[in-house]
């Protein structure tokens, strides 16, 4: 097996018991980056140099016992909204185009104490909005299955790093699927917890209270294991919630028999794509196989989770993005008079036109007057939502679907409708709104070869639940394919 | 004037909160320091910081709130008020609208017709904003930020005052209250207390408001007494010429005593309020507001009267001595520590009161320890010095807290009570003026007063004036 195509995990082991030394791995995965990034550009910043520095200090640790922990000297790449101290952290947006952070968000911490090698900051949409990550100021990312194809989005650039060999797993974050839906494009395994386990604390913001940070993984036991090491908390982020239940290794048992799994048949409607059901349907036999109880039942409010999702994200983010003004940091337009005029040309020249229309739709439905009728509406819809979900969880254990209607779009063909675009975020946008955890794991491919996902929703804090009826899909389904 | 007008006046008052560290972040609020020396990623809007709120800011505004008689939202939150200016890091400040932590209370203020109650609408807490420098030489504006997220509580008060007088005792009313609970020093100069004022007019013995304006940019009492001077005869001149008040925002320029419109209604902005999702709600337990109720201290006019009862202090006095904290706490440190009331209180009132005046300081400057005081009313009481030198004295305490012990013994100026070297200086004295003598001898009274002066005067006023006294007599009637 090359370096290339291990797991985390296993390169982890092999890191500690020297059949591979940290420089070794770092230098093979920027190989792999030299290779495949004229083709795939998963990257707005490769830290070569920082990366094989922190290579040589890693194997010292490792060496002496100080690090010790599955992920030590493993090399991992990290989305462009988490701040990373001295080095460049974009947003995907040209107003952060020169943006050298002073402090490294927490996620990214934790991460660097388990003994971390960080590659460089992936491409994403630009401030996380969008679903293809075609949004970003710099340059598409590519679908490593097919080149022709988005790898989704907003953690686009994370996705098709890991599927393309890039790096050995990475962080994205998740507001409304970001982490989901590409970990479905791309054939790879992504976790979103439940809101307020990972730290946000340098996380840029988009939609605050939807945001989290998650894994981005080849498999199952990565996901969990890099969960583990990110989950914190946190007493910068108010949000933070303590949690003694964060050994999500633990909960990798390839055995189902007995948990209770809901398939909401409001998922399988208008919209989805007959081979993405099939294969959903697929892996929901196989569970059942397995010995769960499989039962199909009505969710309810599903088609309401788009239009809350979207007032309450872009109020939020019509806010948070309002300190990018040339003043402190960023873009500021070359010429202009006044103070006005300032803000008004750096943010119209820094800002790409995904993120004008969220704060244009954002700052409309808090203004004075529409308020009640759009965001309250929204807040209370989204409470309505979690009531919907806390009804199913009181029957069920997991929750089981689609994580994206369709397989990977072409490049150039969601931008041009964006509510259509919006609309295929209906599989994933209710978890944020409701907090709970959720992850995607592969389940097949269409016919032209593109992966399709498998999401499994939890309800909040029982990570554990889907992470169990994940692996036992992903250990038998293995094992079926290699027959 | 041929009607007869009434002015309704409502005021926000914002005072800054004395806690050591700043409300969503552990920065300094200390005054002064380099610029952006007091600052974080928080306090500076860095891209993804996070506010987290400073527990004492919410134990100043319920102590506030409860000396105020407010009710308490055992369940309040924060909300963004969405603006942009670059003195405000992140474009958004952080403040309270939907649920403020305390509402509907009321202050009892003294007026010319007696005791008058003033409603307190809301008290909210919010993130003071930095300061812009603005550079006229280079043509640049810089930021300080050192200011920014400096914790502050807004006191909205009902429109219940009606003159100049009422806005004062209300004012006065509040400093003494959040001073005495220490939630902050409140000085209008330094900004640490400041005040906007609504006002409008109608005509007396109606009931309905009228149009008002929010006067801002009031730096001290005086600015307001004469702004308030100032806006109800500018709304007056208007509804006389029949002409109607518009609803603004105005600046008042004290050096002109006028003041110029800022922003009307119509183009007042729309702020999209909306809870801030970073912070949680403020849930106020039962128990944390009897501990707070349990912790605040003696207020002003319960220590006045206690003044009075206690240590038989007039009643003007004890306004005068309770009417700081810094005052009102010197006198009864300095006074537990020699047990003598009168004296500390006639100090405080004749002497430090001078002090201050002279050199244009107010309470809050008075930086001498109780100790050294009580040390020079004992120096005083043993008769080791006598009034004359102990003023002396007590410049020195008021300006460097000098040791008076140390002090006196340095500079020589302990009583002179030695029966031999005053007897040799009066007679040198009677020696050097045989015309006071003679007129004494005649009847004049007084002379013998003069010679006491120049016996004190040779003496360098170290004498004991009792004992001069004596021996001129003696020596005269000899």
């Amino acid at each position: 097996m090359s370096i290339s195509e291990m797991t985390a995990l296993e390169l982890g082991r092999r890191i500690r018991s020297g059949d591979v030394t940290v420089l070794e791995a770092v230098q093979e995965a920027l190989d792999q980056i030299k290779k495949k990034e004229p083709d795939i550009h998963a990257y707005v910043t490769v830290d070569e140099e920082g990366a094989l520095k922190r290579a040589a200090k890693v194997q010292a640790m490792i060496e002496r016992g100080d690090l010790k922990g599955p992920l030590a000297g493993v090399p991992a790449a990290v989305k462009d909204n988490l701040c990373t101290k001295d080095l460049l952290t974009t947003c995907g947006s040209n107003i952060l185009y020169n943006f050298v952070p002073t402090y490294t968000a927490e996620a990214v911490q934790n991460l660097e104490k388990a003994g971390a090698v960080i590659l460089g900051k992936t491409n994403m949409d630009e401030f996380a909005m969008g679903s293809t990550t075609e949004t970003s100021a710099f340059g598409v990312t590519k679908n490593p299955w097919n080149t022709d194809h988005v790898p989704g989005g907003s953690s686009g650039g994370s996705c098709a790093a890991v599927a393309a060999g890039e790096c050995f797993y990475a962080l994205g974050s998740d507001t409304g699927g970001s982490i989901r839906q590409p970990s479905s494009f791309c054939g790879v395994t992504g976790i979103k917890p439940t809101y307020g386990t990972v730290s946000r604390y340098g996380l840029i913001a988009y939609g605050s209270s939807l945001d989290q940070v998650g894994p981005v993984a080849k498999d199952v036991s990565d996901c969990a294991a890099v969960l583990e090491t990110i989950a914190s908390y946190d007493k910068k982020d108010s949000t933070s919630i303590p949690r003694k239940d964060l050994d999500f290794t633990g909960a990798l048992v390839d055995d189902v028999k007995g948990m209770k799994i809901g398939i909401p048949r409001d998922y399988f409607g208008e919209g989805l794509d007959g081979q993405v059901r099939e294969a959903v349907m697929r892996a929901a036999g196989i569970l059942k196989d397995r010995g769960a109880v499989v039962e199909e039942f009505d969710l309810s409010l599903v088609e309401y989770a788009i239009p809350a999702y979207y007032v309450i994200a872009s109020a939020e983010a019509s806010s948070n993005l309002s300190r990018f003004d040339g003043v402190k940091y960023g873009l500021r337009a070359k010429e202009y008079e006044g103070l006005h005029q300032m803000y008004k040309k750096s943010r119209s020249e820094g800002f790409g036109p995904e993120v004008k229309r969220r704060i244009m739709l954002g700052s409309f439905v808090l203004s004075s007057g529409y308020y009640d009728a759009y965001y309250l509406k929204a807040l209370r819809t989204k409470a309505l939502i979690k009531q919907a979900f806390d009804k199913a969880f009181a029957d069920y254990d997991v929750i089981l679907g689609p994580a994206a209607p369709t397989t990977a779009p072409k490049l150039g063909e969601s931008l041009k409708d964006p509510l259509k675009m919006y609309l295929g975020d209906i599989y994933t946008v209710s978890v944020n709104l409701a907090g709970l955890p959720a992850m995607t794991v592969p389940c097949g491919q269409d016919q032209a070869g593109l992966p399709i996902g498998l999401q499994l929703i939890g309800d909040c804090f029982q990570e554990k639940k889907i992470i169990r009826a994940a692996y036992t899909f992903e250990q038998t389904f293995t094992r079926r394919e290699e027959r | 004037m041929s009607r007869q007008y009434e002015t309704v006046i409502g005021l926000e008052v914002h005072v800054e909160l004395a806690t050591k560290t700043k409300i969503f972040c552990g920065c300094s609020t200390e005054f002064g320091g380099e610029p952006n020396t007091h600052t974080c990623p928080v306090c500076t809007g860095m891209p993804g910081s996070l506010p987290v709120l400073n527990r004492q800011v919410v134990e100043y505004a319920l102590a506030v709130g409860l000396a105020a008689n407010c009710q308490i939202n055992q369940y309040c939150k924060f909300d963004r008020k969405n603006y942009f200016y670059p003195d405000n890091p992140q474009n958004y400040q952080i403040s309270q609208l939907y649920l403020p932590i305390c509402h509907d209370g009321w202050v009892e203020i003294d007026t010319a017709s007696g005791k008058k109650k003033i409603g307190i609408h809301e008290i909210h807490m919010e993130e003071d904003a930095g300061k812009l420098i603005h550079d006229e030489w280079e043509d640049c504006s810089l930021v300080d930020y050192n200011r920014s997220g400096v914790p502050l509580i807004e006191i909205v008060s009902e429109p219940d005052m009606r003159n100049a007088d009422e806005v004062m005792a209300y004012l006065e009313k509040l400093r003494l209250m959040i001073q005495y609970l220490g939630a902050s020093d409140c000085k209008l100069q330094e900004g640490s207390m400041r005040a906007d004022v609504n006002l409008s007019v109608r005509e007396a013995g109606t009931s309905r408001l009228g149009t008002r304006t929010e006067m801002k940019n009031l730096n001290s009492f005086k600015a307001i007494a004469r702004a308030i001077e100032g806006e109800r005869a500018r709304q007056i001149e208007l509804l006389e010429d029949g002409k109607k008040v518009i609803q603004e925002t105005r600046r008042w320029d004290d050096n002109k005593e006028s003041s110029y419109a800022m922003r009307s209604k119509e183009d007042a902005q729309d702020y999209r309020y909306f809870p801030d999702p970073d912070l949680l709600p403020v849930v106020i337990s039962d128990q944390w507001i009897q501990e707070i109720k349990s912790r605040q201290p003696e207020m002003q006019p319960e220590k006045m009267a206690r003044y009075q009862k206690e240590f038989q202090i007039p009643e003007y006095d004890a306004g005068i001595l309770t009417s700081t904290i810094h005052m009102a706490r010197l006198f009864e440190k300095t006074t537990a520590l020699c047990g003598k009331p009168k004296e500390v209180s006639n100090w405080l009132m004749v002497e430090t009161m001078r002090l201050l005046k002279e050199h244009e300081q107010t309470p809050e400057d008075l930086s001498f320890s109780p100790e050294n005081l009580a040390r020079l009313i004992a120096l005083v009481d043993e008769g080791a010095i006598n009034r004359t030198v102990a003023k002396t004295v007590f410049e020195q305490i008021f300006a460097q807290d000098v040791d008076p012990e140390k002090y006196v013994e340095e500079k020589g100026l302990g009583m002179v009570s030695d029966q031999g070297a005053l007897r040799k200086a009066v007679e040198d004295v009677i020696a050097a003026n045989p015309q006071s003598v003679e007129d004494y001898r005649k009847g004049k009274e007084k002379a013998m007063g003069y010679l006491v002066g120049q016996t004190m005067r040779a003496m360098k006023g170290k004498a004991d004036p009792g004992m001069v006294n004596k021996i001129v007599k003696e020596l005269l009637t000899k």
